[in-house]
């Protein structure tokens, strides 16, 4: 080969490049076979071992069917490309496809993109969508109440911050819920969007409808952040007010996308059919070749970043492809008796942890408002070193509440999903029950 | 690969009451009732099928999928490099996926000790003092660059600094990625040997430079040879350098971004960390910074200290930017570069851009001798190289799309197509360094082939592909009659 | 070869204007522009009574490769636009200078009095 090129070395094809910039690798170990690599990732896995999870607050455990990511894994879909190329590429863009449809019929909207990055990111792209979208509103003012998961307001603010938007945070919970009255208490007199997480992030259903009709009254677009389980038996937000929300935003982590230690995951997106082209992402529609024959493509290119360049709606490039085909997997074997079975099995789940935890002296529901598969529980004291005790037993007992809501005292947000048993809730009590007790670990 | 096959939609094999019930938890007449006003009144139209249906359906879509598994993939700019299977099993090892993102760290160490590692490689490879593997793409690591960028200016009081200079052979992120921070992108023309004008860089840099972003090579395929003499103009401006790590193939082990002037860079983990593509992801686009601008990184990063690894995040840099991801960001995908990095080591790290430039060196030359047209034939190519393909659109009308569609028939993934946009009827072509020579060789049989197409047929070039599951598609139909949604049959 | 009229002025950004029986100017893209963008997928068009700058983007015209800014010609206030367009976006291929046009402006100032190209010097701009 280096005869065909004319050069001596392959050193030689390297010099275009000034000497003094020159450098060899370190700070890198040896390379290591198959073996010896898994042997250590094996290793590094076992001391993280399986604790027995009650965490929720925007990532759920879910039981993936086998048959997910044994297809997904296929080399055709894993080491595929972006389906630039249609003809090349029609099994991803196929899919993309029905992906976009599942989404549509899920949250009741019209039109779906092929999935952001997750669900915070897709929250940040929905702000900047509504500012772009809204003809008449001039002063960026979106109301993000204390109700939306605090991670997705942190991504929302250092995303959006740069571009002129302004975030209104303060509005105040109301029995762990978010209020018109609350909303307009802080809204000033030209809101451009109205954020609404269903269910929100403490796990309680909101009284959507009449916020989104508060919402439309005042003139602004309603940007809904829902969980995609939910929505089996949750009425959709294309149905929400008078009007429906005009942007549908989520993490579809819980279709077929594991924990994994927070992703990678998707962002998922859908609108009315009149904001398509504001919408960011990818878009596949489908069309006829030249033998008059159904085909797939990406379409509404001009919006993105490779043609419109410094105009582009967003700079995204990628989007969460092989996620967004674990999630079209698990809503197509699922179905909708599926998904409903799921939902109502976490909602019953969560019920029976409320009751056998809210029985231990020193523990109570924070609030009586319906909730989903979530629910804030107050303690008696300090609930860093409770789960800090229950880890030392294998638990993960939830999210601590302290940092981000302060006004709920010791607090501690619970998750079961179907993935729990009697047995794994009943654990997580007597393990409780004990620390509470003050009793040490055997 | 298999015969195209027709395949309808998922929808299409729906029957009334199927469904893969072995996968449906039990009923719960006992769950909580949702109050009345927030039911669903109407079941979603989502597919009623068995799971082998679901399972064929899906399988035959992938057959008619191009893959690295399945095709040589010279798109330029993409790198895509095989993707060992060894990382994608020890990513999926049930411990890593079973953990809860906001898990203590104290039942994470073996997930946290992989992280930080691969910190503390990426900057040792790219020479960067700290590095934040939160961005999830490489837009996104862009983004978190001229944030960075930007906070960094303000912190010192300069807030009028607010121009990024960029080649106009850019890609389109760059300058997306300015808007989105609030700056604007001026363009600055490149010279006809491919390196940036440097009388325009004079010009265009002044006291509203924040700072230019480059990718070097450049996406013209070279080396930008006077890069040190770009730091020294924008950084005695007062502006900070950005480093595109689209192309970071070709000079991983030979050259650091950190030697050549760089204080900010993103690294496209599915590029060079051998990731998998996915259909169009996950990515991970990992930031590294020079000390300048580590107090500004976004969080969360892994720290170490005496009692083990843990998160890192606004408290402890409060400084930066901020939080970009849900979570920690596409952490099965970091896992997986990973191992990559582990497996090659240090010497294997080396031989990828040497066979990376080997491979498109090798490849140019032949292309050459076989009569094809290099657009910067003066110059080296580093892991990727542009042939440009003006003289077969004057001469027959052949344009590169038809070249490109033609050689999806011979069973080769097409390259890179008009893109960088500077040259005409181009394709850019990189080859990667895990390609056998007599892959590359039966690549070149296939392009002669079709210049002689070009000359004795040029008619079958323009309708090609004439052997893929579709034809040439209706781009235009597609944008003017929407149709993104399957819809059930009004009943 | 791109056609050029005779009956209206150019901006060098392929835009152009022409003066209505009513006093309006009537706004659209050259015959070069639409044969650039090739098939027309897309218009968008500015609200009726907003006020535009010579030289304001105040449209889109999307195309399967590029969505282009139109810039208005002259300063005045948009008194129509082509609802045709939203049905019909091939009207601007098909027509660039007659059913094809784009919007109208009650002008701040005459059109001859604007700076602007005759047909002649936008043919030389266009052939560049």
């Amino acid at each position: 080969m280096l005869d065909a090129i004319g050069v001596d070395s392959i050193e030689a094809l390297f010099d275009e490049i000034p000497s003094t910039l020159r450098s060899t690798i370190e700070g890198v170990p040896p390379g290591l076979g198959e073996l010896e690599v898994m042997r250590l990732m094996q290793a590094r896995a076992r001391q993280d071992g399986r604790p027995l999870c009650f965490l929720g607050a925007g990532a759920y455990e879910h039981h993936i069917p086998a048959a997910v990511w044994s297809v997904i894994s296929r080399g055709e879909f894993y080491s595929a490309y972006t389906p630039y190329q249609a003809e090349a590429s029609q099994g991803t863009l196929q899919s993309i496809y029905e992906y976009q449809s599942m989404m549509t019929a899920l949250t009741g909207m019209q039109v779906s993109n092929a999935s952001l990055y997750d669900g915070a990111t897709a929250v940040a792209e929905a702000c900047l969508m509504a500012v772009r979208a809204h003809r008449r509103s001039r002063a960026a003012h979106v109301l993000l109440p204390r109700s939306v998961h605090p991670h997705y307001r942190a991504v929302a603010r250092t995303t959006a911050g740069n571009q002129g938007l302004v975030f209104e945070e303060r509005a105040a919970l109301d029995g762990g819920c978010t209020t018109p009255a609350a909303l307009a208490a802080v809204a000033g007199p030209d809101v451009t969007a109205v954020v609404i997480q269903q269910p929100n992030f403490l796990g309680h259903l909101e009284d959507v409808d009449a916020l989104t009709d508060w919402a439309h009254e005042r003139g602004a677009l309603v940007i809904a952040v829902v969980n995609p389980t939910a929505l089996a038996v949750l009425k959709p937000p294309g149905e929400w007010g008078a009007k429906g929300a005009d942007i549908v935003v989520g993490d579809g982590q819980p279709l077929g996308c594991p924990l994994s230690s927070g992703g990678p995951y998707f962002g998922f997106m859908s609108t009315r059919l009149e904001l398509v082209r504001q919408m960011p992402g990818r878009i596949v529609g489908r069309t006829v070749d030249l033998d008059g024959r159904s085909g797939f493509t990406l379409t509404l290119q001009a919006r993105e970043q490779h043609i419109r360049r410094g105009k582009a709606t967003s700079n995204i490039c990628t989007n969460q492809g092989l996620l967004m085909m674990a999630g079209t997997l698990y809503l197509a074997l699922m179905g909708a008796t599926g998904l409903e079975r799921v939902a109502r099995a976490c909602m019953a789940r969560t019920a029976e942890l409320v009751t056998a935890l809210g029985a231990l002296p020193g523990v109570r529901p924070a609030f009586a408002a319906p909730r989903f598969h979530e629910a804030v529980l107050q303690f008696d004291r300090p609930v860093a070193p409770v789960l800090e005790a229950l880890a030392a037993r294998g638990i993960v007992g939830g999210y601590d509440l302290a940092d981000h809501y302060p006004e709920l005292g010791h607090a501690l947000l619970v998750c079961a999903t179907e993935m729990r048993s009697a047995a794994d809730i009943a654990a997580y009590a007597g393990a409780l029950g004990e620390i509470l007790r003050g009793a040490r670990a055997a | 690969m298999s015969l195209p096959l027709r395949e309808q939609l998922v929808f299409e094999y729906s029957q009334p009451g199927r469904g893969a019930s072995g996968q449906w938890p039990a009923a719960e007449p006992a769950a909580p009732a949702v109050p009345e006003a927030l039911r669903r009144r109407s079941r979603p139209a989502l597919p009623e099928a068995s799971e082998l249906d679901v399972v064929r359906h899906y399988t035959r879509l992938s057959q008619l999928n191009f893959s690295i598994d399945t095709h040589f993939y010279p798109l330029g700019s993409c790198t895509m490099k095989y993707n060992p299977k060894a990382c994608h099993a020890a990513a999926m090892l049930p411990e890593f996926l079973g953990r809860h993102p906001l898990a203590p760290a104290s039942l994470g160490q073996g997930f946290l000790a992989c992280l930080h590692e691969l910190q503390q490689m990426l900057g040792a490879v790219t020479g960067m003092a700290a590095v934040s593997l939160a961005p999830m793409a490489g837009a996104h690591g862009e983004f978190a660059g001229v944030a960075m960028i930007r906070a960094y200016h303000r912190a010192r009081g300069d807030a009028a600094r607010n121009e990024i200079i960029v080649p106009e052979a850019a890609h389109g992120t760059n300058p997306a990625t300015a808007s989105m921070c609030g700056c604007v992108a001026r363009e600055i023309p490149v010279g006809a040997d491919g390196d940036v004008d440097i009388a325009a860089l004079k010009a265009a840099v002044g006291p509203k430079t924040a700072g230019i972003m480059l990718t070097n090579p450049s996406t013209l395929g070279v080396f930008e040879r006077r890069i040190g003499e770009v730091a020294t103009i924008v950084h005695e401006a007062g502006g900070l350098l950005y480093y595109d790590g689209a192309n970071l193939n070709a000079i991983l082990g030979k050259v650091r971004p950190g030697d050549m002037g760089f204080d900010v860079i993103h690294l496209n983990l599915h590029k060079t960390f051998a990731t998998p593509h996915g259909g169009g992801g996950p990515g991970a686009g990992a930031v590294g910074v020079g000390e300048r601008l580590r107090p500004f990184l976004p969080v969360p990063l892994v720290g170490r200290d005496a009692t083990g690894y843990r998160w890192l995040d606004q408290r402890d840099l409060p400084q930066s930017i901020g939080r970009l991801t849900g979570f920690a960001g596409n952490a099965g995908v970091l896992l997986r570069a990973y191992v990559y990095l582990r497996m090659l080591g240090a010497e294997g790290l080396r031989r990828v851009a040497e066979y990376a430039t080997l491979n498109a060196n090798y490849l140019l030359r032949r292309l050459e001798q076989a009569g094809f047209e290099a657009a910067y034939p003066g110059r080296r190519a580093s892991h990727e190289f542009i042939l440009t393909l003006k003289g077969l659109a004057h001469g027959r009308g052949v344009t590169a799309m038809d070249v490109a569609k033609r050689l999806l028939d011979l069973g080769f993934h097409a390259p890179t197509t008009y893109f960088p946009l500077l040259v005409p009827e181009c394709l850019l072509i990189e080859p990667t360094e895990t390609e056998s020579r007599e892959t590359l060789d039966a690549f070149v049989g296939a392009m002669s082939a079709i210049l002689k197409e070009a000359a004795e047929d040029p008619e079958l070039l323009k309708r090609a592909p004439h052997h893929m599951p579709v034809r040439r598609l209706d781009d235009v139909r597609a944008a003017r009659e929407l149709d993104l949604a399957w819809k059930p049959a009004a009943a | 070869m791109s056609e050029v009229r005779e009956d209206r002025r150019y901006a060098r950004s392929h835009e152009w204007a022409r003066e209505l029986d009513d006093g309006t100017v009537e706004v659209g893209i050259s015959d070069h522009a639409q044969h650039a963008l090739g098939d027309l997928v897309y218009v968008e068009l500015p609200e009726v009574g907003r006020e535009l700058k010579a030289g304001e983007a105040c449209a889109v015209v999307e195309s399967v490769k590029a969505a282009s800014d139109v810039y208005a010609p002259l300063a005045g206030q948009v008194v129509a636009v082509n609802t045709q367009l939203a049905g019909a976006p091939e009207l601007v291929n098909q027509q660039p200078y007659g059913g094809g046009w784009l919007l109208r402006l009650k002008p701040a100032a005459p059109l001859a009095a604007a700076d602007l190209l005759s047909a002649g010097d936008y043919a030389a701009v266009a052939a560049e």
